[in-house]
């Protein structure tokens, strides 16, 4: 982990009519560093990504990635500069094969600037790519119709395709919302080896016991608010944050 | 208590298949016709259809069932991208209007107006399109369907381009055959080469914006400017269909953006089977003849053709080609539950 920035938030804030989805939220994100971003559900996770990644356009506030602004900027643009991140729902091609998926990233200007992905050679690109998620080369798995994979193939194909726009911050949204337990262990490893080889991830998600075994720091968020940010047993020890977890008003 | 005895149908992938979309099987010369045929047939029926109807009126119907081919594979281009469009006419009537003006006021010849209204005609569409390439579904086919009407009108108040009496005695083709195989030859050229593109990289980004616009977008791709690049080369193929039609007619008026060239092309795609561009191509060399066929019935030919079309829809919902692709590659039998 360096000392440079990769990303900075300031005071952003996201109100959908009423309800303030992302209340006033600050923080800063160092090269290499491993956030997991958790809450109850409801509290703003999955906004704040959609903030950070141009799919929603925030009320106020201010993104700045590498020294830029990024505020307001389109989602297409946004990962181009290296920004990549999963969708909570799975979202894949699901009438094309599994390693065809991968065309689209590979097909971006970002890749095309990398000197990867010429023509013809997108294929093998995505096979090596799916190859290293474990999706194995020499069995059907990666030419098969991604409809007809089990879920946690195509989770791991969304990463896949976030990997695949070779990105400097990775952005996972619930990744293992839905993953068996062999699963995840098998998952689990290849996203530290990702955070090992430099990349800086930020990883929303429910299942806390796998989240902590990688994650160096978190932020915990409650109706749009931050109430905690630091290492994942500091952060969990708030009564702030066991309250917002457990509820826990125990009256009488 | 004796138990009926049930029978079920079973649907069972012919021996030789693409395993996937890469790996084919090849064993035999008689694999290699079975994968051949159906791309031979289409071909060879295109280019020996003129020469069996001659210059008759069958002939001309030949002409025209190809221009409209051209529009419905147009329509299926953009409709593969996810761009649901009810403005053919638009594209028809762009490069109608540029040919009939280019060689009515400037005096160019065919050789030169029709290339200049295949990419003159798209350029034109694109740049009226691009503003609202935002907007989905229903609201881009609503801002396609005004836009051809807006044409007509401007053309028939302002008086420009010959207003209402339409630019005449235009440049002919030198005689039918050259035309009709021109026409033939763009239809195999469009389709082979859509059916190519479609599945080519490019092609999978366009399928991608359909299928989900948002995780393409994540990819970093900029869906507008691909949405644009669609939408040329849709426009680029319909306006070449106007150019065609302006120098066959010798004529160009305000009947070149008549919803007729809308509704048709769409209904072609439709019956015969979206998504496909040989389903356009197929339901397009049905309806149109079986319009002209319908003519002698005189004002019960559009209720009767109305029938046929829902009909259609109706029994093969699938569309045409896709229920005859089916049946080609799998075979059914009845077996003992």
């Amino acid at each position: 982990m360096s000392d440079e920035i990769i990303l900075k938030i300031e005071n952003l804030t996201k109100r959908f009519g009423g309800v303030t989805a992302v209340d006033q939220i600050s923080f800063d994100l160092r090269q290499g560093e491993f956030l997991g971003l958790i809450g109850p559900n409801g509290s703003g996770k999955t906004t704040l990504i959609n903030l950070i990644t141009g799919f929603v356009k925030p009320t106020a506030g201010k993104i700045t990635y590498r020294d830029q602004e990024i505020t307001g900027k389109a989602p297409y643009t946004i990962a181009c500069l290296g920004i990549s991140r999963s969708f909570q729902m799975v979202r894949t091609f699901h009438k094309l094969p599994a390693f065809k998926n991968l065309i689209v990233p590979l097909y971006s200007p970002r890749v095309k600037k990398f000197g990867g992905g010429k023509y013809g050679e997108r294929d093998d690109i995505a096979i090596d790519l799916l190859d290293d998620l474990g999706f194995e080369r020499d069995s059907f798995v990666p030419y098969k119709v991604a409809g007809s994979l089990p879920h946690g193939y195509l989770k791991r194909l969304d990463l896949a395709r976030c990997i695949a726009l070779r990105p400097d911050l990775l952005i996972l949204d619930e990744l293992f919302s839905g993953m068996a337990m062999s699963e995840v262990a098998a998952t689990l490893p290849m996203i530290e080896k990702f955070n090992r080889e430099g990349l800086t991830i930020i990883m929303a998600e429910h299942r806390l016991k796998e989240l902590f075994r990688v994650a160096s720091r978190v932020i915990v968020l409650n109706f749009g608010q931050k109430i905690a940010d630091g290492p994942p047993k500091e952060a969990m020890g708030k009564e702030e944050v066991q309250k917002a977890y457990l509820g826990t008003e125990v009256e009488g | 208590m004796e138990e009926a005895v049930r029978y079920r149908r079973e649907r069972i992938d012919r021996g030789i298949k693409a395993r996937s979309d890469t790996i084919y099987t090849l064993a035999s010369s008689r694999d290699m016709l079975y994968l051949l045929f159906p791309r031979v047939l289409p071909i060879v029926a295109l280019f020996c259809l003129p020469l069996l109807m001659g210059g008759s009126y069958w002939g001309k119907v030949i002409f025209y069932s190809c221009i409209f081919a051209l529009l419905a594979l147009s329509w299926d281009f953009m409709a593969s991208v996810g761009l649901v469009s009810l403005g053919q006419a638009l594209f028809f009537g762009a490069g109608s209007y540029v040919a009939g003006g280019f060689n009515h006021y400037l005096k160019w010849p065919m050789l030169l107006t029709i290339p200049a209204a295949t990419l003159g005609g798209a350029l034109i569409c694109t740049i009226l399109l691009v503003p609202v390439v935002r907007l989905r579904g229903v609201y881009f086919s609503m801002v396609t369907l005004i836009l051809p009407l807006l044409f007509a009108h401007l053309i028939e108040t302002l008086e420009i381009l010959g207003g209402t009496h339409g630019l005449l005695s235009l440049t002919p083709f030198p005689n039918h055959w050259l035309a009709v195989y021109i026409a033939v030859i763009a239809v195999v050229i469009v389709l082979f080469g859509f059916r190519r593109l479609i599945n080519e990289d490019f092609g999978l980004v366009l399928r991608g914006i359909k299928d989900d616009d948002r995780v393409v977008m994540a990819g970093g791709i900029n869906i507008y400017w691909y949405k644009a690049q669609a939408i040329f080369i849709s426009a680029a193929v319909g306006s070449f269909a106007g150019a065609l039609m302006t120098h066959y007619y010798q004529f160009v008026g305000r009947s070149a953006f008549a919803l007729d060239y809308t509704i048709l092309p769409l209904a072609g795609a439709v019956v015969g089977g979206p998504g496909s561009f040989a389903g356009a191509t197929l339901g397009s060399f049905i309806l149109v003849p079986l319009s002209e066929a319908l003519r002698a019935l005189g004002g019960l030919r559009m209720a009767l053709y109305g029938i046929i079309l829902i009909a259609a829809l109706a029994v093969l919902p699938e569309g045409i080609f896709h229920y005859i692709e089916r049946k080609y590659h799998q075979f059914e039998r009845v077996v003992k539950i």
